[in-house]
């Protein structure tokens, strides 16, 4: 029992030691470029975005970043889709399994931005969001009515999340940074379906993430919510507490008093 | 009491009586209470009563107070407060008084156990006699047994009353519309954006997008606008080259990997609209039907038994998909002539 240790732990400690030394490495030799716009994406970013990708990310998507047989190719993927999995924490993957899993982040800010600027910098596509399309200010109502129609099939009508098939799920949204939601949509990560600014367009997209925020401030008025997973978690709430409660008024009507 | 019980003894009628079965096992020995057996707990008994009725008394003073206390306001917030308190204390004085009176039935009043047995069914032979009487005497004041062509004219009356229904039921046979058979999908009908009916171009719909789609036109319908968005629904997405497994017969009905199919289950008609980009799998959320969208859409998994019907489609000359004709069968759950013409 000593030596009792999951099986992860192999896996962790390396992974760990590559984060570290990749860390390290690039805080030695790249000038750390504090601005938070990804727009301005500065050469020496892109170089230091590279030394994090050997270092983290090429095992599985390729030295420049063409991909393998384990992972697709990120040329072309935009600086959206980078900055929605390594800042979410789902990349660098822990495992593989039917879906990629949210983990605490494993790189700084610093780090996050030069990854997004050497990934967009592999080949066009989607960009990192700037701070007003993702400020949750739009229509809620509006973007609630979107959110019905595009997402609330798999997330839910009220961003509970919920099953798909084979052991894959479609995650709760509440809690979720605005810009991993516009990401999200933008990019279409794992088997979600994308949303491109043509489906729904950007000011559709703040409708939706201003709907998801709403909810998460505002309670359902109909009382308590029991996780938003409706009628299944009802049903079964009231039939054990609402019969029982029934079944048990019942016996002390016909008990006899003692 | 127990004169009148005895004259109703239960009788067995034609029923096989076997020796040997259970007896009678009577009322079980009474058991005194402990309220009959002490002053004090008879005193603490009474005052658990009164302590519920005013509980009950608290529990209705309380929703007065909550009325006024948690009004609803233009906050959507407050009617959870409001509605909260207000049952909080309809429900305690409602259930101060009942478990009050069921507490105070059990414990305070009498309890002797008494056994009614039931009377027998049959009526007295004097009963039976005079309601024999009464027959035959109306019997012999109508006439009906002596005047035939009036009792016989009325079996005839009665034995027609019914006929009209073998008619009426008639029109629950095969469905006199085909309403169930169409949608709203005709040749040349562009493909819009659901709720707010965008056309659509091909080159909108890049790998790996999934839309949402009505006939254009649908949003503007009035009363009937539910009523065809139900039939009409579809489902577009676009996968990646040779991903597609396309029967000969259906090569035609797919744009550049675009394909079309309706929303509505086949299983019980709940919109399938769960894709997974990458399966190309298509769940229904209601009974985990699963469909292969690039075969097709045949069932893979779940309780349906049919594909998705599917739009053929192409693209008109400003480049925005249409319909090249309604699907090719009728959309959604079975039903009961759905193969006729």
């Amino acid at each position: 029992m000593k030596n009792r240790r999951s099986p992860l732990a192999a896996t962790a400690v390396i992974f760990m030691g590559l984060v570290l030394s990749g860390g390290t490495y690039a805080a030695a030799n790249a000038v750390v470029n504090h601005s938070n716009t990804s727009q301005a994406a500065t050469q020496s970013q892109i170089d230091e975005g590279k030394k994090l990708f050997l270092a983290n990310c090429a095992s599985c998507h390729g030295k420049d970043g063409v991909g393998t047989s384990a992972a697709p190719t990120l040329i072309g993927v935009g600086g959206a889709a980078a900055e929605f999995q390594v800042d979410s924490g789902r990349m660098p993957a822990q495992a593989s399994g039917p879906q990629m899993q949210v983990k605490p982040k494993q790189f700084t800010d610093e780090q996050v931005d030069a990854l997004v600027a050497y990934v967009a910098s592999l080949g066009t596509g989607p960009a990192v969001p700037t701070e007003e399309m993702i400020a949750a200010n739009g229509d809620a109502v509006r973007g609630g009515e979107l959110f019905r129609i595009n997402c609330a099939m798999c997330h839910n009508a009220v961003g509970a999340g919920g099953a798909l098939t084979e052991g894959k799920y479609a995650p709760v949204l509440s809690g979720v940074p605005n810009d991993h939601i516009y990401e999200a949509m933008l990019t279409g990560p794992q088997n979600m379906p994308v949303f491109n600014d043509q489906n729904l367009t950007p000011q559709d997209k703040k409708d939706i993430i201003t709907y998801l925020k709403y909810l998460e401030a505002n309670p359902s008025v109909g009382g308590y919510e029991l996780a938003g997973l409706g009628p299944v978690a009802e049903g079964l709430f009231l039939w054990i507490l609402g019969l029982g409660t029934i079944v048990a008024i019942t016996v002390w009507l016909g008990a006899k008093s003692n | 009491m127990s004169e009148k019980t005895k004259e109703h003894r239960y009788d067995s009628g034609l029923a096989v009586v076997q020796s040997g079965t259970v007896k009678d096992p009577g009322i079980e020995p009474h058991r005194v209470r402990m309220t009959d057996k002490s002053a004090k707990h008879e005193r603490n008994a009474s005052r658990q009563v009164a302590a519920m009725f005013i509980a009950s008394a608290l529990g209705s003073a309380f929703a007065i107070y909550a009325y006024f206390a948690f009004p609803i306001t233009t906050e959507l917030g407050s009617v959870r407060s409001n509605t909260f308190f207000l049952g909080l204390g309809i429900t305690l004085g409602l259930l101060g008084i009942g478990i009050g009176a069921v507490h105070w039935a059990k414990t305070l009043m009498p309890d002797a156990e008494v056994s009614e047995e039931r009377h027998q069914a049959r009526s007295s032979e004097e009963n039976r006699a005079r309601a024999i009487e009464i027959i035959k005497l109306a019997d012999q004041e109508s006439g009906f047994t002596r005047r035939k062509l009036i009792r016989r004219s009325l079996y005839g009356a009665l034995a027609m009353f019914p006929l009209p229904a073998i008619f009426f039921f008639g029109d629950m046979g095969p469905n006199p519309t085909d309403v169930l058979k169409h949608t709203m999908w005709r040749k040349g009908t562009r493909l819009a954006k659901d709720p707010y009916g965008t056309p659509i171009k091909a080159s909108d719909v890049t790998v790996g997008s999934v839309f949402h789609v009505i006939p254009e036109g649908l949003e503007k319908l009035g009363a009937d606008k539910l009523e065809e968005k139900a039939k009409a629904a579809v489902l577009l997405v676009r996968v990646a080259d040779g991903v597609l497994k396309e029967t000969p017969e259906r090569a035609g009905w797919s744009y550049d990997g675009i394909v079309a199919y309706s929303k509505i289950c086949t299983h019980v008609g709940c919109p399938v609209a769960l894709y997974e980009q990458q399966t190309h799998h298509l769940l229904c959320p209601c009974h985990q039907s699963t469909f292969d969208l690039t075969d097709g859409c045949k069932v893979i998994f779940g309780p349906a038994s049919r594909p998705l019907p599917q739009l053929p489609i192409t693209v008109d000359a400003e480049g925005y998909l249409v319909a090249q004709s309604d699907f090719n069968e009728p959309v959604g759950p079975s039903f009961w002539d759905r193969s006729n013409n």
